[in-house]
């Protein structure tokens, strides 16, 4: 680590947490520099949640030592919680209560003088673009607009640490887009944030640093980009219209493969340099190509990449994210254990390829 | 400001959101009041003819005799909507916001309790007022009715943190309807409309050692005169020790909250 470097938000050696027979994190160590983005990446059921619980003081662990906010998680817990904030999985909203009164109630749990807690409130609401439904019921929000008053009541207490368990899940593109907005105007700010996601463009776009959790161990830390690089799967498509091309491009490129159809896979960088030169290259082969399409590293390649084995969905995971503007299910708080029974029925566990170096790369300094 | 200050604090603000519940969600009141209201009708209007003046000991009107328990029926009603409405915290996901804030544990459950309290005691007084209307007369003074407030209090306190642990302990909304069944249940199997000494069996075993015969007694001696006799300590006892599984069994369920 960067002697330089302030001191860790969240540190944790060795956390290990079973349920009965079920092992959910097997030896998780994770160290989160202050002032950044720290994204959790797995599939469901990889132990995402229950990390989180256990880091915001909810859940206690089996094994492993922790330090969150400069405090110790079993013997401080309550100084942990005045420091942290969390918005989990499923909005913890009151739907009987307005958007305002939601905000106030956690006003006044934070111990606010009503007219700092009802600035604040007002301010919440402006930044979130929640002024016009502040007097309205949570339970006619929208789930995009529930998300983000679930995020403001956690914001009310100005925590230094945020927890954002899959704070995107279920949501629409736009919303989506407000949500990052949103995330990357808090680490503007100074706050830390612990990001949970399955999506791997989400880690792309706001992580610092990724750490891919799968079946309870962490297979991989680095920045996006390094992760990437350890990632094969990324390939460029080209299409034929006519069989006596495609031959003739299998020949000059000949790391290429062909796929389906009229269509040869060729493997390696997408980026825009690599599509000019195999452009250029068959130009002058005058080999005429009818179209293209670029393929780049999605969570299943990263996966297949780092455990053998591919990200298998749990057909729950779409419904429950869809169904955001209902109030949570009983199921709420246990999609992980059903993914995870799913998944092992689903994939025969083939062990991880490079169980010695789970740390490949260096840890980074931390961009901001 | 101490620690029992915050949660005297905490305590007060959960009682306010219980309250305001209430009142954007009237149903909890009105279910609570009205079916005991109803079932008030449907005895006195109904079946209080049949039964005469042969159904009650003492030989007074049937409403009299059939009061206490429709009190004590309302107060079940309103342990019902209190398991429901813990239970929706539960699932939304509210609860589990509260435990990762500093704020005082037990300020959760209490505000629950307090506002059960107070919303039950208010559909009792409103009951009440019913059943004047209807042609319940009472022989109770001042001490009497104070007394008889005070075990309505009692018993609502007990069912209440029953009701909390059993909005805890439920997976579903559905899963608190064998309490509120309980609660509905078993004041008709008890001395509420007709003297247990009436029943056969084993029944009648069960009616006369139940929790809710022992506290309908209670009442109606201290509402209409009839004797006592040492159902006011069963009752009493009863209401703290249902107090106390109930507190110790919601405290468990509120300490292992998010770990199902």
């Amino acid at each position: 680590m960067n002697p330089a470097a302030p001191s860790p938000a969240i540190t944790a050696s060795g956390l290990r947490k079973s349920f009965g027979e079920k092992v959910v994190l097997d030896g998780v160590d994770l160290s989160v520099a202050e002032g950044t983005v720290f994204c959790l990446l797995g599939p469901n059921g990889a132990g995402k949640t229950t990390a989180v619980q256990i880091l915001s003081t909810l859940l206690p662990a089996d094994g492993g030592q922790v330090r969150v906010a400069g405090h110790d998680l079993v013997r401080e817990p309550d100084a942990v919680r005045a420091a942290i904030g969390v918005t989990g999985q499923f909005s913890a909203v009151d739907g009987l209560l307005t958007g305002r009164e939601n905000l106030l109630l956690m006003a006044s749990l934070h111990h606010l003088r009503g007219a700092e807690g009802r600035r604040r409130a007002q301010d919440l609401l402006r930044r979130f673009d929640l002024v016009e439904a502040a007097d309205k019921r949570a339970s006619t929000y929208s789930g995009g607009m529930r998300r983000r008053l679930d995020l403001a009541m956690t914001l009310v207490g100005e925590p230094r640490l945020i927890f954002l368990d899959e704070p995107t899940t279920g949501l629409d593109p736009r919303s989506r887009r407000t949500m990052w907005q949103i995330v990357r105007e808090l680490v503007r700010s100074g706050v830390t944030i612990f990001l949970t996601t399955q999506y791997l463009d989400e880690a792309d776009e706001l992580a610092d640093q990724i750490a891919v959790l799968d079946q309870g161990r962490i297979v991989a830390t680095g920045t996006s980009a390094e992760l990437k690089r350890r990632v094969p799967g990324g390939h460029i498509r080209l299409q034929f219209t006519e069989e006596a091309p495609l031959a003739a491009a299998e020949q000059l490129l000949e790391e290429a493969s062909r796929g389906e159809g009229l269509a040869l896979n060729v493997p390696g960088e997408t980026n825009v340099r690599a599509l000019r030169a195999l452009l250029t290259r068959l130009e002058q082969a005058s080999i005429e190509v009818e179209g293209l399409a670029l393929h780049t590293p999605d969570l299943d390649d990263v996966f297949f990449a780092l455990t053998g084995h591919a990200a298998a969905e749990s057909p729950a995971t779409e419904d429950d994210g869809a169904s955001t503007n209902e109030p949570a299910s009983a199921s709420a708080d246990k999609p992980a254990t059903t993914a995870a029974s799913a998944r092992d029925a689903a994939s025969s566990h083939v062990p991880p390829q490079q169980p010695s170096t789970p740390n490949a790369s260096a840890p980074k300094e931390p961009t901001r | 400001m101490s620690t029992l200050t915050f949660a005297a604090r905490d305590s007060a603000t959960m009682l306010r959101r219980s309250l305001l519940h209430t009142v954007r969600y009237p149903v909890t009141i009105i279910v609570s009041l009205a079916v005991p209201a109803l079932l008030l009708l449907l005895f006195v209007g109904v079946f209080g003819g049949a039964l005469g003046t042969g159904a009650t000991p003492s030989g007074g009107k049937y409403i009299d005799y059939v009061v206490p328990g429709i009190l004590l029926m309302s107060v079940g009603y309103g342990a019902s909507s209190t398991a429901q409405a813990v239970n929706r915290d539960m699932t939304e996901g509210i609860i589990a916001r509260f435990r990762t804030m500093a704020i005082s544990r037990s300020s959760v459950l209490t505000g629950h309790v307090a506002g059960a309290l107070i919303r039950t005691l208010l559909s009792a007084v409103l009951l009440v007022g019913v059943a004047l209307a209807m042609g319940f007369r009472s022989s109770a003074g001042v001490t009497e009715w104070l007394a008889a407030a005070g075990l309505v209090a009692l018993l609502s306190l007990a069912l209440s943190w029953l009701a909390v642990a059993v909005g805890l302990a439920a997976g579903t909304i559905e899963g608190t309807a064998s309490f509120s069944l309980v609660v509905q249940l078993l004041p008709f199997v008890s001395s509420a409309f007709v003297p247990t000494g009436t029943m056969s069996g084993s029944v009648r075993w069960f009616a006369h050692n139940e929790p809710f015969t022992s506290i309908i007694d209670t009442l109606r001696g201290l509402l209409t005169g009839s004797a006592i006799g040492h159902s006011g300590i069963v009752a009493a006892a009863w209401c703290v020790g249902l107090s106390l599984i109930g507190y110790v069994w919601a405290g468990m369920q509120f300490k292992r909250g998010a770990s199902r």
